[in-house]
């Protein structure tokens, strides 16, 4: 019995209430991060247990050692002491579905080979009874040589049961290769451990037989995280000890398998039994009509539309809530302290970045609660099912459209959101395309567009051209979003391949404190990690438009030629301002760069303001063309863009042409911060956002460039 | 008679004979080793994935997993 603080990890298949039992365990002790450098969360958090400080670590879901995907290898590192910062655990507690016995318990001998103390978690106690399924953890004890509990870790009680035992632990190592593997399989083993891996690799030496045994089933090592020595040596000596395991009857690539299981099928068929059940589950009655060939994707719509609903309309009162919140603050800020620079920073940068932020959060938690509640209770998957075949047509996975579809309300949330599919190469891809989906913010400079240059005219006896184009714009999102998806399918490296084999876990209620503290969590990771880059990229954008300070000149009406305006000038100040600051500067140095898109330097300007969010083009545009705020209706922005003239050639400055090929340029340049902060914290790395950037913006250039040029010469 | 799970259209009882593939070790990982009784449930709207239940849980398989899995009725 151990006095000391222990590092305890938590691993087991994905579903089996890892996370229940590890937020039962720490309580709000507990914080997320990212692995450095790549993409799987890391959670860690203590928790009191005999009066000691534990720190538990709660390992990404594995279905094996033999690591397909980067969450299993995490957790495989996590457990042999590779992983960076990170010590070997004094205590692995492998928690196991007591409903779905055999198959959890081949991780479970898997993590027993590594030579740390385990304790074996029989969870879901409550679920296993409903199937009519009864279990003897003394019995399991006996066979496999480690302590087990049952519990439901919904339970709170069962909880402390746990904590009892923890603290009761001997912390014995268990009998290694309890499995029992045949000899010629044990011959090969330490033929391979002592004639390569020893001398020649830095594989660690708790995890030598886990690795001596994929060699022999891989007959090859790739790419191992290892440093090695005498790679023909290795190469040969694997060919040896793979011979051997064919010598003695077995077949390299399943003899560890079928042994595990054939190890497994004694333990279980001791100490479990299932008294038979005629009737059809639960879970296979509902299956039956949300899985249905017909009815399944109908009722997968039907959440979607409610999810959208929730997203786009309920979150909405809270956004103006916080918008104005903002709006006041700033407010009250700019008028409580003295005029001047720092009272400019801090209302139109700090304060206004920072509701830049805010203003997510709405949208982000109602997503998510839908989210955790449809993974927690199983459905997720079932739409997975449902959506596969139309998915993996355009490249993409049955996973990849509640992403996908939450991209039109914001790509933020979606981005997020797309965490729930696994396959790193589907995810990537996805997250790549999400942003084409028309997101709400592209709404205003569409609907300024559309008002100001397409016509009314009706199609059809119903169809309005404007109505026309606007659901065209969003086709063309999808489209786009299809094509990048399809042709980055074929671009990118498949890496190890990964065969798409996904659990349809039994539905459960979900536990609501989790479902609750989760989506908190997934605030928390947008407002600390995104909100950092969005603030400081929203200030360089305020100094860009602030600076240099400029007084506007006095001018009578007639001396107004002076700098070559396209408008006959009643401007005020702040225009004048925004014009002749670095990014009005910015906006005419790139005016020949855009101008074969039809765009001049005011809309050059839009563009770079913009950034910060799309719908604040609309916003700089009124700026721009002095519409004072209380009057800023669209309508008279619609006026003036209508009526801007060119003042060299006396010709209109936009025609349709322009604003066919600014929409056009809207759906597809990537140009929103706020995205590239999020594509850089769920990736965690700057390479994905800033290839995004540099493909949709050159996208977009191409695809204005040739409408506009269509455009204006038919 | 052994047939692949792909070419299965209805829902029944099978029994796994055999793995092969160039991956199969996620397959037999997973639970699906030969001699084990295996039942098919039903197919996604577009014939694939397909829905299976193996040793009490389910799993869904795509073409070319499925394609891997020799079975017997
Ligand atoms: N009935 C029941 N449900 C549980 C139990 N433990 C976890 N759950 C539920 O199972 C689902 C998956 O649990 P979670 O902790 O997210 O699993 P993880 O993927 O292993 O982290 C959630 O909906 C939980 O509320 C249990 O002991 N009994």
């Amino acid at each position: 019995m151990s006095k000391e603080p222990l590092t305890i990890a938590l691993v087991g298949n994905p579903n089996t209430g890892k996370s229940t039992i590890f937020n039962a365990l720490t309580g709000l002790r507990q914080k997320i991060a990212n692995y450095p450098g790549i993409t799987v969360e890391q959670k860690v958090g203590t928790s009191i247990i005999g009066g000691v400080l534990h720190k538990i670590i709660d390992l990404p879901g594995a279905y094996s050692l033999n690591y397909k995907k980067l969450d299993e290898r995490i957790a495989y590192e996590t457990l042999i002491g590779s992983y960076e910062h990170e010590e070997i655990p004094d205590l692995a507690l492998v928690v196991v579905d007591s409903s779905n016995l055999d198959r959890n318990l081949y991780l479970a001998t898997q993590v027993m080979d590594l030579g740390i103390p385990v304790m074996l978690i029989l969870n879901m106690s409550d679920v296993a009874k409903g199937k009519g399924i009864s279990i003897n953890p003394d019995l399991i004890s006996n066979s496999l040589g480690v302590p087990v509990v049952a519990i439901s870790a919904k339970n709170k009680s069962d909880i402390d049961q746990l904590k009892q035992k923890i603290s009761e632990s001997d912390l014995e190592v268990p009998e290694p290769l309890k499995w029992g593997p045949d000899d010629s399989l044990k011959e090969a083993m330490n033929l391979l451990i002592n004639e390569w891996i020893k001398p020649y690799t830095n594989i660690p030496e708790s995890a030598r037989s886990i690795e001596a045994l994929r060699l022999i089933s891989e007959g090859e090592f790739n790419n191992a995280f290892y440093q090695f020595e005498k790679e023909e040596k290795g190469k040969s000596t694997i060919k040896k000890a793979r011979e051997l395991v064919e010598k003695g009857g077995g077949n390299p690539m399943a003899t560890e398998v079928l042994s595990r299981y054939n190890f497994i099928g004694e333990c279980t068929s001791n100490a479990s039994s299932i008294t038979s059940q005629t009737k059809a589950s639960l879970t296979d009655r509902i299956d039956a009509v949300v899985t249905h060939k017909v009815a399944g994707p109908v009722i997968f719509t039907l959440v979607l539309l409610f999810m959208f609903q929730a997203i786009f309309s309920w979150a909405t009162p809270f956004m103006d809530m916080i918008d104005l919140l903002f709006v006041e603050g700033g407010n009250w800020v700019a008028n409580t302290l003295p005029e001047g620079m720092l009272n400019d920073l801090l209302v139109d940068g700090v304060i206004a970045g920072l509701g830049g932020v805010v203003i997510f959060l709405p949208q982000i938690l109602f997503l998510f609660f839908f989210i955790y509640v449809l993974e927690g209770t199983g459905y997720m998957a079932r739409a997975a099912f449902v959506m596969d075949g139309f998915m993996t047509k355009v490249g993409l996975h049955g996973r990849s459209v509640v992403p996908l579809m939450s991209g039109f309300a914001c790509a933020i949330p979606g981005i997020m959101a797309t965490r729930t599919i696994e396959n790193w190469r589907d995810r990537i891809i996805t997250i790549m395309v999400l942003p084409f989906m028309a997101c709400s913010a592209r709404l205003p400079v569409y609907a300024l567009m559309i008002a100001a240059f397409i016509p009314s005219t009706t199609i059809l006896g119903i169809f309005t051209l404007q109505g026309i184009t606007f659901f065209g714009l969003y086709i063309f999102g999808i489209v786009m979003a299809v094509l990048a998806a399809f042709v980055m399918k074929r671009i990118f490296p498949t890496g190890q391949q990964t065969p798409f084999i996904m659990e349809l876990p039994a539905y459960k209620m979900p536990k609501w404190s989790v479902v609750f503290q989760n989506t908190a969590e997934r605030g928390k990771v947008f407002i600390t990690e995104a909100g950092k880059i969005i603030v400081a990229i929203s200030i360089v954008l305020w100094f860009l438009a602030s600076f240099p300070k400029t007084e506007m000149p006095v001018l009578t009406q007639t001396d107004n030629t002076e700098y070559n305006s396209s408008f006959d000038v009643t401007e005020n100040p702040e225009s004048y301002q925004l014009r002749h600051s670095f990014a009005g500067q910015f906006g005419k140095i790139i005016e020949p760069v855009i101008e074969p898109l039809g765009f001049d330097w005011k809309i050059g300007i839009g563009l770079i303001t913009s950034f910060a969010a799309r719908e604040v083009m609309v916003g700089t545009l009124n700026t721009i063309y002095s519409i004072e705020e209380e009057d800023g209706e669209s309508s008279t922005l619609k006026e003036k863009l209508i009526n801007d003239v060119n003042p060299e050639t006396g010709q209109p400055v936009y025609s349709i042409a322009t604003a066919i090929s600014l929409m056009i340029f809207f759906a597809l340049a990537m140009q929103c911060m706020s995205t590239i902060a999020i594509v850089k914290r769920e990736t965690n790395s700057w390479k994905w956002p800033t290839a995004m950037f540099v493909y949709m913006t050159a996208l977009a250039y191409l695809s204005s460039f040739i409408a506009f040029q269509i455009g204006s010469n038919l | 008679m052994a047939v692949f799970l792909s070419e299965i259209k209805s829902p029944g009882l099978f029994l796994v004979k055999n793995i092969q593939g160039s991956d199969t070790t996620r397959l037999l990982e997973m639970g699906i080793t030969p001699g084990i009784k295996l039942e098919v449930i039903r197919r996604a709207p577009l014939g694939f994935p397909v829905e299976i239940k193996i040793r009490g849980y389910l799993l869904s398989l795509r073409e070319s997993e499925a394609k891997c899995i020799e079975v017997e009725e």
